[in-house]
């Protein structure tokens, strides 16, 4: 397979009242084509970010993006021009974001929100258009498409309108869909729904996916390879089956967990992750998770890990103690 | 069998909306529609559902912060449907609450102490303040956070922290009953263990009595000894947690269950997934009959019909389906 996103090195900094904060602090990570790859994290640990860098939807003077590379389709996306950047995001990248209605105008009418991509993007008229939106709503199965085309999105169900959501970003034949905690702001059984049909899409067009998420359960059935990010690097990556089959840096060990699980006896007690998550105005010097770790050892406060392959298949982990955790684990 | 704390029989909640510029043609919204079930006293009753079955409305009105359309609700042997606002006073002092969002449930201009030290006065607890602040300290340790955090604002806390506050206040009032709705839902994973391990500590050590409402079944499953499942404003299954979880009786269940992802890819890969066509109904216009049907895979005639009422299909074990 082809690389079709390769971000390398990739630092996006904030300034704040309280200093400058880096967000995302040199990541480096990719996705081959009709792939998906999940970027896992909890709030705060620069995922959001990474995707917003990507579409270069940072916004000066708070927010830039100062180093790395962004190579799509073998061009550097930080060296386009903003015109050029216009034609990547409506074509070439499709984005979903969480919470559908805020990303939706209430004002004008599912139709026209549709078609108006096609038209500037695909330069379609306005029957061609027309009749290209009401295959994209067949396509995510919303039916009655005709009646559909002409409402507004308060008379679309919270469901409905992350499907048409789906729609949008695959009006103009995108190859990658960047969606951003697509379901988070559903409820289960409508999070089953719309993840099957991402997933059905996705295999059926050969769209390559990055999938932003806090939920690991999420990652495990749709994701091809997973990143796990913790204050703003990438401190695990590997395939879906063997980060959740074989750990490899304790945050992550402690967020599987962490958390009560179906498919298993009930416990007596969860094995929380102690501590606060950290404060980026007041990283370490070591290894930013050093303070909440069990595994913890002077290294780890004096000099920060970086990702080192600790198995095949890529499997990489920035974790000093990424050995021992192998033995703990399986005592 | 322990006594019962609370008891809810035939809980009805109606909401009338009005349509139009002078209010005309009110529409009701069926929020709860006919709601029964119990909580002995130190026990936890779980109650799941997606948004709008009902959950938080059902908890809203055990706290009397709203009034029933009819129904009545027993809390430590005494009616209190109809009670005035003097006698709840009373009563409130017995049953707290813990919100989701510990942000937006804290005064953000009063400190800590400030936060934790005023219901104790305005109830007439701890009337010196001294030692009122010493009641402090004591409730911040309890939750796990040191002295000086009753200096701070909630802006300076973190969200586990916050919530931790979110807690100690609701002790503060040496409460029987805590409803908890969605208390962890707001919170990142790591810290929703730490959060759980609280609650639970916390109810051995001083006997409290939960009703944990949340939408996340895992979680749910961890903490209650009993379940209740609702649906469009009815209980549909209601069950001891290993029964509910291990040999589900309602459709609904099964589907909320099948649902509910998994963090291990190959157990994923071999599951048998059960997705619910179309999505939740209106309250403003329940369907017919059982108000699953419309999305039920094993609907039978006799289901748009005819209202299935909650049965006890095995010992202790009701579930509110004509199949069942």
């Amino acid at each position: 397979m082809t690389t079709l996103l390769d971000v390398r090195g990739l630092k996006t900094t904030f300034a704040t009242s309280a200093g400058q904060v880096r967000a995302v602090d040199g990541v480096s990570w990719d996705v081959e084509e009709g792939e998906t790859v999940a970027l896992v994290g909890e709030s705060g640990c620069g995922k959001s970010v990474s995707a917003l860098s990507i579409m270069r939807l940072i916004d000066p003077p708070a927010g830039h993006i100062d180093g790395g590379e962004i190579i799509f389709k073998g061009r550097d996306l930080l060296k386009l021009s903003e015109e050029q950047m216009r034609h990547v995001r409506g074509r070439e990248i499709g984005m979903v974001f969480q919470e559908p209605m805020t990303s939706l105008n209430p004002v004008l009418t599912i139709g026209r929100q549709l078609t108006e991509g096609l038209e500037i993007h695909a330069k379609m008229d306005v029957a061609a258009a027309r009749a290209r939106a009401m295959e994209l709503l067949g396509m995510v199965g919303i039916s009655d498409s005709e009646r559909r085309l002409s409402q507004y999105p308060h008379q679309f169900s919270g469901g409905m309108r992350q499907r048409m959501m789906v729609a949008m970003a695959l009006a103009c034949n995108p190859s990658l869909i960047l969606a951003d905690e697509p379901t988070t702001a559903l409820d289960v059984t409508i999070q089953a729904q719309i993840l099957e049909l991402m997933q059905e899409l996705s295999r059926r067009l050969g769209v390559a996916m990055l999938i932003i998420t806090h939920n690991l359960g999420v990652v495990a059935r749709y994701a091809d390879r997973v990143n796990v990010m913790y204050a703003g690097r990438i401190i695990e990556r590997a395939t879906a089956a063997e980060l959740y089959a074989n750990p490899r840096h304790p945050y992550t060990l402690g967020l599987l967990r962490s958390v009560p699980r179906l498919d298993e006896p009930m416990r007596e007690r969860l094995m929380p992750i102690e501590g606060q998550p950290p404060d980026l105005t007041r990283l370490p010097r070591g290894c930013a998770f050093a303070p909440r770790c069990a595994f913890r050892v002077a290294r780890c406060d004096a000099e920060a890990p970086v990702l080192e392959a600790v198995a095949g298949g890529g499997h990489v982990s920035a974790c000093w103690e990424a050995t021992r955790l192998v033995t703990k684990a399986a005592a | 069998m322990t006594e019962a704390l609370l008891e809810v029989t035939d809980l009805v909640k109606h909401f009338s909306v009005s349509s139009g510029l002078r209010g005309r043609a009110a529409s009701v919204v069926r929020a709860i529609d006919g709601v029964s079930f119990s909580i002995r006293r130190g026990e936890t009753l779980g109650l799941v559902g997606e948004s709008g079955c009902g959950k938080t409305t059902t908890g809203r009105c055990v706290l009397q912060l709203e009034r029933a359309t009819s129904g009545r609700i027993r809390f430590d042997g005494s009616d209190i449907t109809d009670m005035n606002q003097s006698e709840l006073r009373q009563v409130r002092r017995s049953m707290q609450v813990i919100f989701q969002d510990p942000y937006s449930s804290l005064n953000p201009r009063m400190s800590i102490c400030d936060i934790l030290a005023e219901p104790i006065k305005v109830h007439g607890l701890v009337p010196d303040k001294a030692k009122r602040e010493e009641r402090v300290r004591e409730l911040l340790a309890q939750v796990g956070l040191l002295p000086q955090h009753a200096r701070r604002f909630p802006h300076q806390l973190s969200g586990g922290q916050r919530q931790r506050v979110g807690i100690a206040r609701a002790l503060a009032m040496e409460p029987k009953l805590i409803v908890c709705d969605e208390p962890v839902s707001a919170l990142d994973v790591s810290i929703q263990a730490q959060i759980i391990n609280l609650l639970e500590n916390l109810q051995a050590r001083l006997g409290l009595t939960y009703l944990f409402i949340a939408h996340d079944l895992s979680v749910v499953r961890h903490i209650s000894d009993r379940v209740a499942v609702m649906y469009l404003g009815h209980i549909v299954e209601l069950a001891d947690r290993q029964a509910l979880y291990e040999e589900p009786l309602h459709p609904y269940t099964h589907a909320l269950l099948s649902a509910v992802p998994i963090p291990d890819p190959k157990l994923e890969a071999s599951r048998e997934r059960m997705v619910l066509r179309g999505e939740v109904p209106s309250p403003l216009n329940p369907p017919s009959g059982c108000v699953f049907h419309p999305r039920c895979p094993i609907a039978v005639d006799r289901c748009s019909a005819e209202i299935p009422p909650l049965r006890e299909i095995r010992s202790g074990h009701w579930a509110a389906c004509h199949l069942a």
